[in-house]
């Protein structure tokens, strides 16, 4: 194991993406949401898209009511997903998890925190 | 610990101008892991924004009220008074896609026009030798109510693309939009530009009112295959045409609307005898995918052999036609968990040598050269037909793989 320095917490807005590249394939995307640090193989399932750089958007719902109407959709607000901005494929932010087929998920990495520091770990 | 070999790279998502080489940066890659630069690659669809060029544009529109009507909304990409606003839906998925709106930003060359800087910034991140270009917002041009301002256009398009833009690289083609509600300005567009350089054959964008198979065509086909230029049809939707506006997401116009007006002309191709008629006339079918292929193959054979009567200038299946047909790889509908369907697909349309790889880049579902690299079920020879050499026998492109 090995933690690799990307910043100060501070230098993370919800804009920013860090990008690790080592050896000759590996490359990580970490980013923040919220007070949350987040770390994934920037490279998509699909296409092998930087998976990492797309937008954070809430999973989008249909509202239904008892008779089963659909009543307009709404972003939620607690399951995030990260969007490859290759061509829109969708992972669950928490899990790296594909939200349209479950089978497939991202690899995830730890990341550390410490003393306003944030460490990928590897 | 931070390893000596570890590279950390900030990058920001929203702020300051797309630039295609770090956009495309995993393609390069890509093609550098499968040695790409020492293949023939040819990307048979590929597309530009023209509407960024649309002053330069207008100012070749030949009618002097038409003209003056395009210049007063020049600022307003793809929206303009002359052409048809879109209700094609929601490409860029609400910013999930954010190249479309970062692109307008991308700095050209100053030696060069915009377009062929950003052309060449994506054929060399690709890993692509030959580049065929169609237009954008320009495909929708057919929906506007009346000819004349479609062939006025499409007039005016030809001649800035045979003037600034082909000209400037001769790795970049164009097979040239036909303004279709007019046959006979199709047939004097093709006579004007088809000796043009860089032109290799001639466009329908495929939504259209008008049948392939009406009479007033004949004297087109006949002078395309005269020339020996491949006619093709770039499959494009309508939301609001009354077959689709029962739907109301894009997934749904797109997965159906594509396959589904190429299946209509297709059709019509094909039943009418066209095939039989002009034997010479060589046509390619653009980003309709191609698991429609398959299906529209035995439901023809099926229906035809109870009646063939209807279809008397057929002298064989109508399935028997389509594998003389070329169609463009992308979007290739590769299945998640099992490549059975798509074997069988190939062999349908007999891929090895009707099958063109395209990436339809920038668009929202471009396809790498990947995508068919890497299929396992294709021998080297396949691969190496389906990236470049199939287009480059239809198209005369010779075989040299560029520097």
């Amino acid at each position: 194991m090995a933690e690799i320095l990307v910043g100060e917490v501070d230098d993370f807005d919800q804009d920013t993406r860090v990008i690790v590249e080592w050896g000759t394939n590996h490359e990580v995307g970490v980013l923040r949401v919220g007070d949350e640090f987040f770390a994934y193989s920037n490279r998509c399932l699909h296409q092998g898209g930087p998976v990492c750089e797309g937008i954070v958007i809430g999973k989008v719902n249909v509202n239904l009511d008892n008779e089963k109407r659909a009543l307009g959709r709404t972003f939620s607000t607690t399951e995030l997903h990260i969007v490859c901005p290759w061509h829109g494929w969708e992972f669950d932010l928490e899990t790296g998890q594909c939200a349209s087929e479950p089978s497939l998920r991202l690899r995830k990495f730890p990341v550390k925190v410490d003393d306003g520091r944030v460490y990928l770990v590897v | 610990m931070t390893t000596p070999t570890t590279q950390v790279v900030r990058r920001k998502l929203v702020a300051g101008s797309q630039d295609t080489t770090e956009l495309l940066r995993h393609a390069a890659l890509q093609a550098k892991r499968r040695k790409f630069s020492e293949i023939l690659i040819v990307d048979a669809d590929a597309h530009h924004y023209e509407t960024e060029s649309w002053p330069e544009i207008v100012a070749r529109i030949e009618d002097p009220v038409i003209r003056l009507q395009a210049s007063g909304n020049s600022t307003l990409r793809g929206t303009t008074s002359i052409l048809p606003g879109t209700t094609s839906g929601d490409i860029e998925m609400s910013g999930r896609i954010p190249r479309y709106a970062r692109r307008v930003k991308e700095d050209g060359n100053p030696s060069e026009p915009r377009d062929v800087t950003l052309i060449r910034r994506a054929m060399h991140a690709i890993g692509i030798d030959y580049t065929v270009l169609f237009p954008g917002p320009l495909l929708r041009l057919g929906f506007h109510p009346s000819p004349e301002y479609e062939v006025q256009v499409a007039r005016a398009y030809a001649r800035w693309l045979t003037e600034v833009i082909l000209p400037a690289d001769e790795h970049i083609k164009s097979m040239l939009y036909l303004p279709f509600q007019d046959p006979m300005a199709c047939l004097q567009l093709v006579r004007e530009f088809g000796d043009c350089k860089g032109v290799i054959g001639f466009l329908v964008a495929s939504y259209r009112d008008r049948s392939v198979h009406d009479n007033a065509y004949m004297p087109l086909y006949a002078e395309l295959e005269r020339r020996k230029l491949p006619l093709a049809f770039h499959s494009s939707v309508e939301w609001t045409e009354r077959t689709f506006a029962v739907m109301n997401r894009y997934v749904s116009i797109h997965a159906l609307g594509m396959p589904f007006n190429h299946m209509v002309h297709m059709t019509n191709w094909v039943i009418n005898g066209l095939p039989e008629r002009f034997p010479g006339l060589r046509t390619i079918w653009i980003e309709g995918g191609l698991a429609f292929v398959p299906f529209l193959m035995q439901r023809l054979d099926s229906v035809y052999m109870m009646r063939s009567s209807e279809a008397p200038l057929l002298r064989k299946l109508p399935s028997e036609y389509m594998r003389e047909f070329f169609y463009t790889s992308q979007p290739l509908e590769v299945p998640l968990h099992s490549l059975d369907m798509l074997r069988a697909t190939f062999d349908m349309i007999k891929a090895e040598t009707q099958l063109l790889y395209a990436s339809d880049y920038p668009h929202w579902d471009f396809d790498l050269p990947s995508q068919i690299y890497d299929l396992p079920f294709l021998t080297q020879e396949q691969k190496l037909r389906i990236l470049g050499e199939n287009a480059a026998d239809l198209f005369g492109l010779g075989r040299n793989v560029s520097s």
